[in-house]
């Protein structure tokens, strides 16, 4: 059987080789680019026909979130090999030092496309700051105790954003983390009210920047993956005394690729932040951290279209079965595992590769009879 | 002066003297062979001059610069690239990317020139894909250069390793027992590639091998080790004829 895969791959390779013009990673952005274009134009399409439901059209920006952490997540999973369990919580750092920035800002940078673009750097900042400074101690750690240290670390972000209070009046910004100690004077306003979170931050992102924000972070991964030091990120994972031995500075990549994966996650926090009316950190715990890492496992380790693909339908999927109300939840994990199952089973992996073989080999005769 | 010189080199794990009172000295250009019986100590020397072991004491010199102690990035960079004993790939990267791997510090741009593909991106990885595809044709891998190095046969996987370990551009090549799991042809090869490599490259290669016919065919000169302490050192044929060494290989 394993000389059959190794023939099909052979077989394979050569099919690669014929068809495209352009080297494999490339082809690859390009393919996974088009499909993002293509379901945004059939969804404009949709919209405009108005066969779009209100709730669905809701959900839009919501792939589009969900696709950039998942895509962020498989850097640190998938390329780096290091399992994070925390990147709701850069998430959160996104939204909330993105939505503070707006809120602050408001007056200041009145043209809201503007204001987003800020708000966006300033979301990208903060999250890769966090991925930064938890990376230091976090990186030391491998596999499962790095995991276990990345969950505590989501959780106590957490816990903070639980109990910060921001406001802010004429005098300028009140920071306080018990509720009654921001001193602001009459005229003040919370901006971040603790357990309460932010509200009412002007709803600015919808599907077209999401979108945007997709191509353009699957842009920067992919650029990232296929460069000197993507390499050096994935022979860390491949083998990690190997990497050292050929002269590879194992902490500085690692950090680069945590710090980046901590970043596009912010960049879901603030299109998040800039499209839901009311943003608690209580949403990024470890619930949603685990849902992100099925995406990635779903859409299968170091493959970013797979990752957006699993994002996109294990998203909808539970807005779909919304009908069948009490047993929605029971049926949507049984259809998690079946298609775990069907997806990643070594069976069923090798099933599917004779069936593209024979289609392919199928196909490759038709056109040279043509 | 000599390429490598190791003085008193000696490592203890809790009570136990693994490699005690370590001397090797290298003249640039030589093949040198370091045998012994297993659990001798040998790759615990390997794992000091590539710093994955601090060395207890001794010191070790690499062209006049004292390495002891040093970070195995480091000391590749100094110029000591290695082999491993269970082939140690990079088995999800291309055959190709396991050699640009190699020439991660040869050839250099920033993780911010790779995002945004500044003219300086293509430039190198240009320089790289050739200097790569060069090697690769020198272990005759160039046909394979888009196969998963996973996917390589053996003998080849063997192959790549030495050649990533090239693209580093060492002074001293270590060889952890490059014959490992190969048949009586493929160590011929390997023997007529290891010359081919001192005399192409201009490197000096020290190894470890256990295979006697490979070590007494190419290595200029032998040191033996034998619980962790040198037994024997010299020319191949005065040290494989003596005495106190095959007493340590075949017993009384």
């Amino acid at each position: 059987m394993n000389r059959m895969k190794k023939e099909f791959q052979k077989i394979a390779s050569g099919y690669q080789k014929k068809l495209s013009r352009f080297s494999k990673p490339s082809q690859n952005l390009i393919n996974t680019i088009g499909m993002v274009l293509l379901a945004f134009v059939i969804i404009q399409i949709l919209g405009a026909a108005g066969a779009l439901s209100f709730s669905f059209s809701n959900l839009l920006v919501g792939l589009c979130i969900y696709s950039i952490v998942a895509v962020g997540l498989n850097l640190c999973v998938g390329y780096l090999g290091e399992l994070s369990l925390g990147h709701a919580a850069f998430m959160s750092v996104g939204a909330f030092s993105s939505a503070l920035f707006s809120n602050m800002m408001q007056n200041v940078i009145p043209v809201a496309p503007i204001r987003f673009i800020f708000a966006l750097l300033v979301g990208i900042f903060f999250s890769a700051l966090f991925g930064f400074l938890i990376g230091i101690p976090v990186l030391r750690l491998n596999g499962d105790y790095l995991a276990i240290v990345t969950l505590a670390f989501g959780e106590i972000i957490k816990g903070l954003l639980n109990v910060f209070y921001v406001g802010m009046d004429k005098t300028g910004l009140h920071f306080a983390f018990i509720k009654d100690t921001t001193q602001m004077d009459s005229t003040g306003k919370m901006i971040l009210d603790g357990a309460q979170g932010i509200s009412g931050t002007q709803k600015v992102s919808n599907f077209t920047i999401g979108i945007i924000l997709l191509i353009l972070v699957l842009l920067v991964v992919t650029f990232l993956v296929n460069s000197r030091s993507g390499r050096a990120i994935m022979a860390i994972r491949d083998n990690r005394i190997a990497a050292e031995s050929v002269g590879i500075d194992i902490t500085k990549y690692k950090i680069i690729a945590f710090t980046i994966s901590a970043a596009i996650a912010g960049v879901a926090g603030v299109l998040y932040s800039h499209y839901y009316s009311s943003l608690t950190a209580n949403k990024f715990d470890y619930n949603t951290s685990i849902l992100i890492l099925v995406y990635v496992v779903l859409g299968g380790m170091a493959n970013f279209r797979g990752s957006i693909i699993a994002a996109v339908v294990l998203t909808l999927l539970p807005e779909m079965l919304r009908g069948l109300s009490d047993y929605r939840m029971l049926i949507y994990a049984i259809l998690l595992i079946i298609m775990m199952l069907l997806n990643w089973a070594p069976a069923a992996l090798e099933r599917r590769e004779i069936l593209v073989m024979k289609f392919k080999e199928k196909f490759s005769k038709k056109s040279k009879e043509v | 002066m000599a390429l490598l010189e190791v003085k008193n080199l000696g490592i203890s794990f809790g009570g136990l003297r693994a490699v005690d009172n370590f001397n090797l000295t290298i003249e640039k250009g030589r093949l040198y062979g370091l045998i012994g019986p297993n659990g001798a100590g040998k790759t615990t020397v390997f794992n000091m001059l590539t710093g994955v072991y601090k060395p207890t004491d001794g010191t070790i010199f690499l062209d006049q610069n004292n390495i002891t102690g040093k970070k195995t990035i480091e000391i590749n960079k100094a110029g000591i690239a290695r082999t491993f004993q269970n082939i140690r790939l990079f088995q999800d990267l291309s055959v190709l990317d396991n050699v640009k791997t190699g020439l991660h510090n040869q050839e250099k741009y920033s993780t911010a020139a790779a995002i945004f593909r500044l003219p300086v991106y293509f430039k190198v990885e240009k320089k790289m894909n050739e200097k790569a595809m060069e090697l690769l044709k020198v272990f005759d891998l160039d046909q394979e250069a888009e196969i998963l190095a996973e996917n390589l046969p053996y003998g080849k996987q063997r192959k790549l390793e030495i050649a990533r370990a090239l693209a580093t551009n060492p002074k001293l090549l270590l060889l952890d027992e490059p014959a490992a799991g190969m048949n009586p042809n493929e160590t011929q090869e390997l023997m007529k590639m290891i010359r081919f490599v001192r005399d192409k490259f201009d490197m000096t290669i020290l190894l470890i091998e256990h295979d006697m016919k490979l070590v007494s065919g190419i290595c200029e000169e032998l040191t033996v080790l034998n619980f962790g302490q040198e037994l024997a050192q010299g020319k191949s044929s005065d040290v494989l004829n003596n005495p106190l060494v095959i007493k340590a290989y075949l017993g009384e």
